[in-house]
């Protein structure tokens, strides 16, 4: 993930003017498409046509060879009474709680501590030093990771977890064959995963806190608790958003880790809506069906930024007419 | 991991000073420390199993268990990792696939922010909407009509399915970033350049280009490691051995769950390095460009 790219993203949402910035001599800006050319011919081709090509599926039945059979809604009258479905949605709800909720929480008060206490008491180089160590997991690819917490909470006597429990005396147990500890591991990796993202984005932020708002906030009696909501938050809210609103749509689109550690199981238990798209597809070959959750998911995901987006939007403009 | 911290660390960075009584260390300030140094062993924890285990004999593991020290260096689960996959090939695929990616999508971003950021095209921020969503659609939705498509012009299970695919996914996010920082875009050296008779291919590759430079880089390497990480679209598209990249390589690998311990310790071993070598030959030109990025 990008951390300074994503940073900056907020700080620079503002659109250029409406002239162009180079003096035009003839035809005004219309030669410009044709640098838009290679990019729009691509985007057509890989994205808008599979894309419209997916919704089409939605109305069909095919197996993947031969030509698709149009069965009109059916797809859509099956999704709304599909158990399954419900469920991987529901899922997607526990992993906003563990991409999204825990790690903006959690990953803001660490950042917070590394900042200023930690930072300002005992230097800026532990300070690094101990955010590049939360973000270590971010750089690790999801397959590599998936696979050593996999490792990890192997059943029987073999799983470091079960060795580590067995000096306490607790017997093996199998982590990732039964619930609620099977969505529980899960959600725990993907916090594990998630925690650097908003640490690192939220420390930079508070580099833009001037120090003496919080001095002038301490001379006038006001507690850290105080200080940390009426100033530190109010000045970072532009990465809160966009913290949140990119592990919204990645909590969401989550699939590697749901494949690798438990392929949607024990019985369907931690099944997400991507993966339960992709079995559609490559094990069940319902591709018409797979097509079908994979579309919801979309509109999901578009309507999740679009009232963010807005909010941001309001947010900002209350904030300008107040000042 | 110095290299992480380098990337992260804001250029302008106001230090901050320690002034007055603020370093007088309370014994609370301690506890909190102690609590986030607790928080980083535990971040830690997976870490250091995998770098314990894959230097174990299995006998070692059996007997001595995950979180001791080995006994005497044993390399037969990094080497059995290696053969088993052939681990250069891989390394080869995902280097050629994330660096081919990368190149192409700095490209077609500077292409298409040229002409949204510069040229102000009309509709230019539906344009930017149009991209970003390209960027933020669930893969899913794309993959069985691409799957289809690839199959039907033969280039399925062909390392450049993946790599139109990727160049596409991660330009539209190079657009939308770029469009924006060419949009502050200093006037007066597009205009004296205009001036000097430079057409606007010239402004491009002779103005433009040279300046945005150090943040082009930063896009190139994100774009690398994104690529690198990826997982779905490879999985799909790459289903023979010799095309696969390293981290579906692993996850094959795994799935059947006859692997032993210190073999998938050792293969989560090497399939880190690449990444960190990554990131300390290039946490130069990353400081670099983001002191660029964050002057403007």
């Amino acid at each position: 993930m990008s951390v300074i790219t994503r940073a900056e993203r907020g700080a620079r949402t503002k659109l250029p003017p409406e002239e162009p910035s180079i003096p035009q001599r003839k035809g005004g800006t219309a030669g410009y498409w044709l640098y838009l050319l290679p990019g729009f011919v691509l985007l057509l081709v890989i994205v808008v046509i599979p894309l419209v090509f997916n919704v089409y599926l939605t109305f069909t039945k095919w197996r993947g060879v031969g030509a698709p059979d149009f069965i009109g809604l059916e797809n859509w009258f099956t999704i709304f009474t599909d158990e399954d479905f419900w469920t991987s949605f529901t899922n997607s709800v526990w992993m906003v709680l563990a991409m999204v909720v825990i790690p903006t929480t959690v990953g803001l008060m660490v950042a917070a501590l590394l900042f200023d206490v930690v930072g300002r008491k005992f230097g800026g180089k532990v300070g690094s030093f101990l955010r590049a160590t939360y973000y270590l997991p971010q750089i690790l690819p999801i397959a590599v990771a998936g696979i050593v917490i996999g490792w990890m909470f192997r059943p029987g006597e073999t799983g470091s977890v079960n060795q580590m429990l067995a000096v306490f005396g607790i017997p093996a147990y199998d982590w990732l064959g039964q619930m609620p500890s099977a969505l529980l591991v899960l959600m725990g990796v993907l916090v594990w995963v998630q925690i650097g993202y908003p640490v690192v984005v939220f420390m930079a932020a508070l580099q833009r806190v001037d120090p003496e708002l919080y001095e002038a906030a301490e001379l006038d009696g006001a507690n850290w608790y105080q200080r940390f909501t009426a100033i530190t938050l109010s000045i970072i809210r532009p990465e809160v958003f966009v913290v949140t609103l990119t592990c919204t749509i990645a909590a969401l689109k989550v699939f590697g880790p749901v494949y690798i550690i438990t392929q949607g199981g024990p019985a369907g238990a931690t099944l997400v809506p991507a993966y339960y798209a992709y079995s559609e597809f490559f094990t069940k070959r319902n591709i018409g069906y797979g097509a079908t959750i994979a579309t919801v998911l979309t509109v999901l995901v578009v309507v999740v930024s679009i009232i963010f987006i807005r909010v941001q939007n309001s947010a900002e403009r209350k904030e300008r007419a107040g000042l | 991991m110095t290299a992480t911290s380098v990337i992260v660390m804001p250029a302008n960075a106001r230090r901050p000073r320690p002034r007055g009584g603020m370093t007088k260390k309370r014994p609370v300030d301690w506890l909190l420390l102690v609590a986030v140094i607790a928080g980083g062993i535990v971040v830690l924890v997976p870490f250091y199993l995998i770098l314990v285990n894959a230097f174990k004999s299995p006998i070692d593991y059996a007997t001595s268990g995950p979180f001791a020290f080995p006994q005497e260096i044993d390399l037969t689960g990094i080497q059995n990792f290696w053969e088993r996959v052939n681990f250069p090939e891989k390394v080869w695929n995902s280097i050629l696939i994330s660096g081919t990616v990368a190149v192409l999508a700095v490209l077609i971003s500077l292409l298409n922010a040229f002409a949204i950021g510069i040229g102000r095209v009309r509709g230019r921020s539906w344009i930017v909407l149009l991209f970003l969503m390209a960027n933020l659609l669930p893969q899913e939705a794309l993959l069985y009509p691409l799957y289809y498509m690839f199959k039907s012009v033969h280039l399925y299970d062909n390392v450049w399915s993946v790599i139109i695919v990727f160049t596409v996914i991660q330009a539209a996010f190079g657009t939308y970033l770029l469009a924006s920082v060419l949009g502050t875009f200093p006037k007066e050296v597009l205009e004296a350049a205009s001036i000097d008779g430079a057409t606007r291919w010239q402004i491009l590759w002779r103005v433009v280009f040279p300046i945005t430079r150090p943040t082009l880089s930063v896009l190139l390497i994100f774009f690398f490691i994104w690529t690198w990480n990826e997982f779905l679209i490879p999985l799909t598209f790459l289903p023979s051995n010799a095309n696969q990249t390293v981290p579906v390589a692993i996850s094959v690998l795994t799935g059947d769950r006859l692997m032993d311990v210190t073999t998938t310790a050792g293969a989560a071993l090497l399939s880190i390095i690449p990444t960190i070598v990554f990131f300390l030959i290039f946490q130069r030109t990353l400081t670099r460009g983001i002191t660029a990025g964050a002057v403007k």
